[in-house]
Formats: C-alpha cells, sequence, structure tokens
C-alpha cells in the first residue's frame, strides 16, 4: 500500500519577500482600480491588461527555464502568487489555465520552435489558452473522445465538437485532444493525439453557452475542416491518454481548489463582528481549521513537486477533499448565519455574496476531474484497483 | 522526517511491536504486557523523551516525541506514554526533575483549575485525566496567588474517582485537594498552553490510529469476498476508502503541521493556536468519519471483541476529549479570528 505523506512545509524565506511584493502589487492594481477585491464575481475587471503587468512582474510561468521565458523560481514561489491571486480576487482568467496548465504541457511535449515561439509570450502575459478535452458525448470519460484529426501532405485536418470549454471565445490556443486512430482491442485508450491549435484559423467556431451561474465563460467549439501543422502536435501520436492523465495532476492541488468560495467565510466573519457569540464562533473556526489543513496539505504537495516527486494519490486526495469542502462552505456559512444575532445590513450584504457562492458551487466538484474520478485515482494508489 | 526522527520512530515501533501488538494484547488474560512494554519503553528513553538530561530525561526534540506519538496511535498503545511525556515536559517547564514510573497530567479539560494555597497544599479537582489511577505521579499545573506553578503529586496522595473512557481505558476523576506536592515551582506557561500541549499529543494519536484504521481496511477490502469476488472490486467500496485515506491524509497532515510549529516555534501565540487548534478538531473529524469508514468496511467481523480495529476506532474517538474538544477548540479558534476581523485572516493562514 502507498503510504500517503503529507511533510509539513515551511515556506523558505525567499517566499515571504514574495508575498509582500504580490500583496502590494494587487493593493496598487485596486487602488487604481484595474479590479475589484471585493467582487467574488471577478466584474468588470480589464483581464488583458492585468495579465500583461503580471507577466511584466514574471508572475507567468515562473518555474519555467529562463530559455523559454520563465524565472526558474521554485513551485513554492508559484504557490504564493496563485494563493494571494486568488484570495485577492484578481482577474487571472486570461493566464491562469496557461500558466498552472498548458505552459507545462507544451514545456514537456512541445517541439523546440513551437516552445520558444509561444511560451516567452505566455510568460508575457499575451497569450490566453483553454482546454479542448470534452465532447457532447464524453465528458469524464477522455478516451470516448469523436472528434477526429485525419493526415494530410503537410499536416492534419480537425473534424468535430469540443464542449463546456471555458474562455474559448478569448483565448488565443486550445490544446484539444483528437481521434487520430481507433481504439484497439487491448486498449482503448489507444489512438488519441494532442494538438496545439491556433483559435484564429479558418473554420474554428466559439457558440458561448450560458451557465447557471450567470457567467459567461463557457463554449461549445466547432472544428470545420481545421488545418494544423505537424510541429503542432503535442507528445506521440495515438498516445496523448499518458499525457492527459499525467496533466491533470498538475492542476489538481493547487489553491484554487479549495479557495474558490474563500469570500463566504469573510462574509461570515463580517457580519459575525468582533464579538460573535459561541455558536458563531465555533462555527468559524472550524471552517478555518478545515481550510488551514487543505492549505497546508497543498503546500506539501507543492513541496512534493518542488523536489521532482509526481503526488499523483495525494494531490488527488487534496483536490477530492478541498472541492467537496469549498462546496459546501455556502452552505456551511448560511447555516451557522442563522446563529448570528442583529445586524440587518451586513446580514443582507452576506446573504447576496452566498447567493453568487450558491449558484457557482455545484461546478467544483466536476471541474478538472470530478469527484468520482478522483476517487477512483486514490482507490488506485490504495491498490484497490 | 529528521534523522533523529526517524530514528526514534524506529525505537519506538520496535517496543510497540514486541510489546504491544494489538493482536497479542487482546487476546492477553491479565497486564503482564503492560509491565513488559512500559519497561521496554523506559530502556528506550521515551517517556521521558522531553525531559532535559540534567532533569532525569532523555532530551530528545520535540519533534521526536510527537514522532514516537504516531507511531503510538499507529499500534493504539494503551499506556501513558504521551501523558508521562506531557508530565515531563511539564515539570520541566519549571525545572523540576522527573522521578522514574508512570505520569499524568492535570488539568486535562478546559475550565478545570487547581489552585497553591498558603499551607502549600493543593486545592480543586480535575476531570478526565487519562492513566491517572495507573500512575506513580501526577504533574499538575496550578496557580499560587495569581502565578502559575507547576506541582509534582503522589498520586496515591489524591483521591481518584475511577473513570474510563471509550476503549476502556482509565479516564479519572482527580481530586487534588489536601495533597502536599513533592515538588513546587514557577513556570511561565499560561493555563492555556498546558492544554495546548495536549491537544497536539492526543491529534498525533488520532493521526496515528487512522493510518492503521486505513491499512486494516484496505487489507481487509482485498482479502474478504462477497458476491464471488474481493469486496474491493465493489466500486462503492473503492470510494468509501478513498474516502477514508483524504480522512487519514488530513488528520496526519495537520497533526505534523501543529508538531512541526510547536516544536519551531512553541505554544505561543495565534499561529500556535491556529496549528493546534485545527490539528484536534481536524483530527477529531477524521477519527468520525474514518472510524464509520472502517467499520463498515469490516462489517460484523469488525464489531466483534476479537478483532483488533476496536482498539483503533475507540481509541481515536475518546482521545478526542482530551485536551479540549472539537468545539472547545474551534470556539477558542473562531474567537479570534473574530477579534481579529474578516481582513487579518488571510495573512494569518499565509504565515504558515
Amino acid at each position: 500500500m502507498t503510504a500517503l505523506r503529507f511533510d509539513p512545509i515551511r515556506l523558505p524565506e525567499s517566499c515571504r519577500a514574495l508575498r509582500a511584493e504580490v500583496r502590494g502589487f494587487l493593493a496598487d492594481e485596486a487602488a487604481a482600480g484595474a479590479f475589484d477585491p471585493r467582487d467574488d464575481a471577478g466584474g468588470e475587471a480589464d483581464a488583458e491588461a492585468f495579465a500583461r503587468k503580471v507577466g511584466a512582474r514574471g508572475w507567468i510561468g515562473m518555474t519555467w527555464p529562463k530559455v523559454y521565458g520563465g524565472q526558474e523560481r521554485s513551485y513554492l514561489e508559484r504557490y504564493v502568487v496563485t494563493e494571494e491571486m486568488r484570495v485577492a480576487n484578481a482577474p487571472t482568467d486570461r493566464f491562469f489555465v496557461a500558466d498552472r496548465q498548458s505552459g507545462p504541457t507544451l514545456l514537456r511535449y512541445g517541439g523546440e520552435a513551437i516552445k520558444r515561439s509561444i511560451l516567452p509570450r505566455v510568460a508575457r502575459g499575451e497569450l490566453c489558452f483553454c482546454i479542448g478535452m470534452s465532447e457532447p458525448d464524453s465528458g469524464s470519460d477522455l478516451f470516448a473522445a469523436k472528434a477526429r484529426a485525419t493526415r494530410t501532405e503537410t499536416g492534419w485536418r480537425l473534424r468535430g465538437t469540443k464542449i463546456w470549454v471555458t474562455n474559448a471565445r478569448q483565448a488565443d490556443y486550445m490544446i484539444g485532444l483528437f481521434r487520430t486512430s481507433p481504439p484497439t482491442r487491448e486498449n482503448r485508450r489507444h489512438g488519441l493525439t494532442s494538438f496545439l491549435i491556433d483559435m484564429t484559423a479558418p473554420g474554428v467556431a466559439c457558440n458561448p453557452i450560458a451557465k447557471m451561474s450567470g457567467r459567461n465563460d463557457f463554449n461549445e467549439v466547432v472544428f470545420d475542416e481545421v488545418f494544423v501543422a505537424d510541429d503542432h502536435v503535442l507528445g506521440e501520436i495515438d498516445d496523448a491518454w499518458k499525457q492527459a492523465t499525467s496533466e491533470l495532476a498538475y492542476e489538481r492541488s493547487g489553491p484554487e481548489r479549495f479557495l474558490e468560495t474563500y469570500g463566504a467565510l469573510t462574509a461570515l466573519i463580517d457580519a459575525a463582528g468582533s464579538e460573535p457569540n459561541r455558536a458563531v464562533a465555533a462555527g468559524i473556526g472550524r471552517l478555518a481549521a478545515e481550510l488551514h489543513t487543505l492549505r497546508r496539505m497543498s503546500v506539501s504537495v507543492a513541496g512534493m513537486l518542488e523536489s521532482g516527486r509526481e503526488p499523483v494519490v495525494e494531490a488527488a486526495i487534496v483536490k477530492d477533499l478541498g472541492t467537496i469542502w469549498e462546496q459546501s462552505l455556502p452552505h456551511r456559512v448560511r447555516g451557522f448565519a442563522g446563529f448570528l444575532e442583529g445586524g440587518e445590513d451586513s446580514r443582507d450584504s452576506l446573504e447576496a455574496t452566498l447567493a453568487f457562492y450558491l449558484r457557482i458551487a455545484p461546478k467544483l466538484t466536476i471541474q478538472g476531474g470530478t469527484t468520482e474520478i478522483l476517487r477512483g485515482i486514490i482507490a488506485r494508489g490504495l491498490g484497490l484497483r | 522526517m529528521t534523522d533523529s526522527e526517524s530514528l526514534v520512530v524506529a525505537t519506538a515501533e520496535r517496543v510497540f511491536a514486541k510489546f504491544a501488538d494489538p493482536q497479542t494484547i487482546l487476546k492477553a488474560t491479565d497486564g503482564a504486557w503492560a509491565e513488559a512494554a512500559w519497561a521496554a519503553l523506559e530502556e528506550a528513553g521515551l517517556p521521558l523523551a522531553w525531559v532535559p538530561e540534567e532533569l532525569g530525561g532523555a532530551g530528545a526534540a520535540l519533534e521526536d516525541g510527537f514522532a514516537a506519538l504516531r507511531a503510538a496511535g499507529r499500534f493504539a498503545v494503551a499506556l501513558p506514554l504521551a501523558e508521562t511525556l506531557l508530565a515531563g515536559w511539564l515539570l520541566a517547564t519549571a525545572g523540576i526533575p522527573s522521578p522514574p514510573g508512570r505520569m499524568s497530567v492535570a488539568p486535562a479539560r478546559p475550565g478545570d483549575a487547581l489552585a497553591l494555597g498558603a499551607d502549600g497544599r493543593l486545592r480543586g479537582s480535575a476531570r478526565g485525566v487519562p492513566f491517572a489511577r495507573d500512575a506513580e505521579h501526577l504533574a499538575a499545573l496550578a496557580t499560587a496567588e495569581g502565578t502559575a506553578v507547576v506541582a509534582l503529586v503522589r498520586a496515591g496522595d489524591c483521591r481518584m474517582t475511577p473513570r474510563t473512557a471509550l476503549a476502556g481505558d482509565p479516564l479519572d476523576l482527580v481530586d487534588f485537594s489536601g495533597a502536599l506536592p513533592l515538588a513546587v515551582a514557577p513556570s511561565g506557561l499560561a493555563p492555556e498552553e498546558l492544554l495546548r500541549m495536549g491537544a497536539a499529543a492526543r491529534a498525533q494519536q488520532i493521526a496515528g490510529a487512522l493510518q492503521t484504521m486505513l491499512e486494516i481496511s484496505v487489507r481487509h477490502a482485498a482479502e474478504r469476498v462477497a458476491f464471488d469476488r474481493p469486496i474491493a472490486r465493489f466500486q462503492a467500496v473503492q470510494h468509501n476508502l478513498a474516502r477514508l485515506g483524504g480522512e487519514a491524509a488530513a488528520a496526519v497532515a495537520s497533526a505534523v503541521s501543529a508538531a512541526d510549529t510547536v516544536a519551531h516555534e512553541g505554544l505561543a501565540g495565534d499561529a500556535a493556536l491556529l496549528e493546534i487548534a485545527s490539528a484536534k478538531t481536524r483530527a477529531g473529524a477524521s477519527a468520525e468519519a474514518g472510524a464509520a469508514i472502517a467499520h463498515q468496511t469490516l462489517g460484523a467481523i469488525g464489531f466483534t471483541a476479537e478483532h483488533v480495529l476496536h482498539r483503533f476506532t475507540l481509541r481515536a474517538l475518546g482521545w478526542r476529549d482530551d485536551f479540549g474538544d472539537e468545539t472547545f477548540w474551534s470556539a477558542r479558534l473562531g474567537a479570534v479570528i473574530a477579534a481579529r476581523g474578516a481582513d487579518a485572516l488571510w495573512p494569518l493562514f499565509a504565515s504558515r
């Protein structure tokens, strides 16, 4: 049986200085009106300008090699930047997917020319990425993908539909999974290939899909004979399932996997005032204890990544516990709010905050690997499958 | 894990495996195993690990002792190892040498207070003192005219009302009134700091017990056949055990983080409160969820007296009550967070 390890990581001194720097930057940006830290929904911020400013600071792709525009800083330093941005409600939408997922994928599987031309632009905050995995008939079951890539003289032609793609309309590139061969009898995962796709290429069409939360960043992306050059194939042809699953490990355990509804907790503390009754205090304390534990686990995973390990099971555990927790947070805050006494104004503001979080809560245990998929991974790590 | 931590853990595990194996203890008809196990622990210097050499102990680092307590939890050790460690540590804060033998500490519950009168005798009683009736000495934190003092008391000089914890271990009501301490000295400790240290210790034990609950459950699921296949093949069982893995992981992570903080930054301040309150609260929650899943996995087999599972589940559940339960620590932490205000919460988390 795999021994689960979560060593206590003490963040190094370099992280302390960096954190102060990030907080100063965010405070200045907020003061200048670039975004509103109290606006949980993200509002009307100019995400594009913000991405370039963050890029100029060297905080996108900061763990990547300098030759590709990175800073060669540690995973723990990246962790600090990510969590400070998340808690400040900073508008990271344009660069976060590339920083967390697409960039590392390109680093690992992209050709040299692609890496040299694209990664520095990602690091400067100039490029937005989206991920094309799900299809109308395949969500969690990635290997059921039907969208096809067919060989041509000089590359590939893509046909089919990807769905529930966040930020597709803003994105400059997609990393998408396409079928290049039928699955074999021995291996149903066989036959999928990962492509880097220019979203401005002829034949790419994005159709918005409205979400129940009211946000408008979901899309269906239709590929109608879209040409992709040979050097835009990422990794092995027909063997992308290996990279698609390892790719997810990067995105599983970060602070965004338990801080998505953090504003509900601070709203409760605001409404509670400085001397709440014991029921409210115990509620706040319990939520804080759980959040602290999740963060310590998540930092520990960042420490493992830093030391070159691949903590697949530990990362899955953090995401499973973290997303269930952040999903339940607004509901539990609502429960503890029943013990609040007086202060109708603060109650109104709390209820408005909760209304936003209660609407986004259902998605938190679905995106980037559902609870059921995660538990399957953990069970495999325990030797049960 | 540091090298010395590994050495202490290896030593502790060797002693537990040889003298305190849960299966052997279940079959034991008398307490002879406990005598042999305790002698081996003393031989290895574990009970007084936290006592400096000049005060009669082994002078080990705090994190080594915490690591030994996680190991003790993994074996569900029913001996006053944590209690003697805590007593020795408490006495050492006042410069009082530790006697050999079993000890325990008081107060072990929030709200209990002991006083040292002008006549040099103690007053007051303490509830839920673990292993008090098995101890030769008790270390007590009391107040004498408003200042904190530590007193070393002969257990036989106190009136004991025997009570038991969930797992059947002693958890006694101790009336100290009239007892004349063998030694008294002032201590810089705040009253809550003994509770904090005790809570940090209990969190390690609970975390250790959860690791073994997970191991027992996974092994059982792989071996037990039902409906023509090992029950580990059923997705419902797999997902339950994945949850148990998460609960064990959360307990271990919060416990080691608190241990690391106490060892390197001490017990005072809001950050130590966050770490310790979180560990005790989170490990306590894991005990509830984890014990339920472990028992569900083992079914009726795990509910029999002859199976070792209950040694782990009942101890972990009982340890939740010692040195402040989840409600006490949550309310303490929540009151401090509310007083600091919402904007000061994130910096507190991020300071860790």
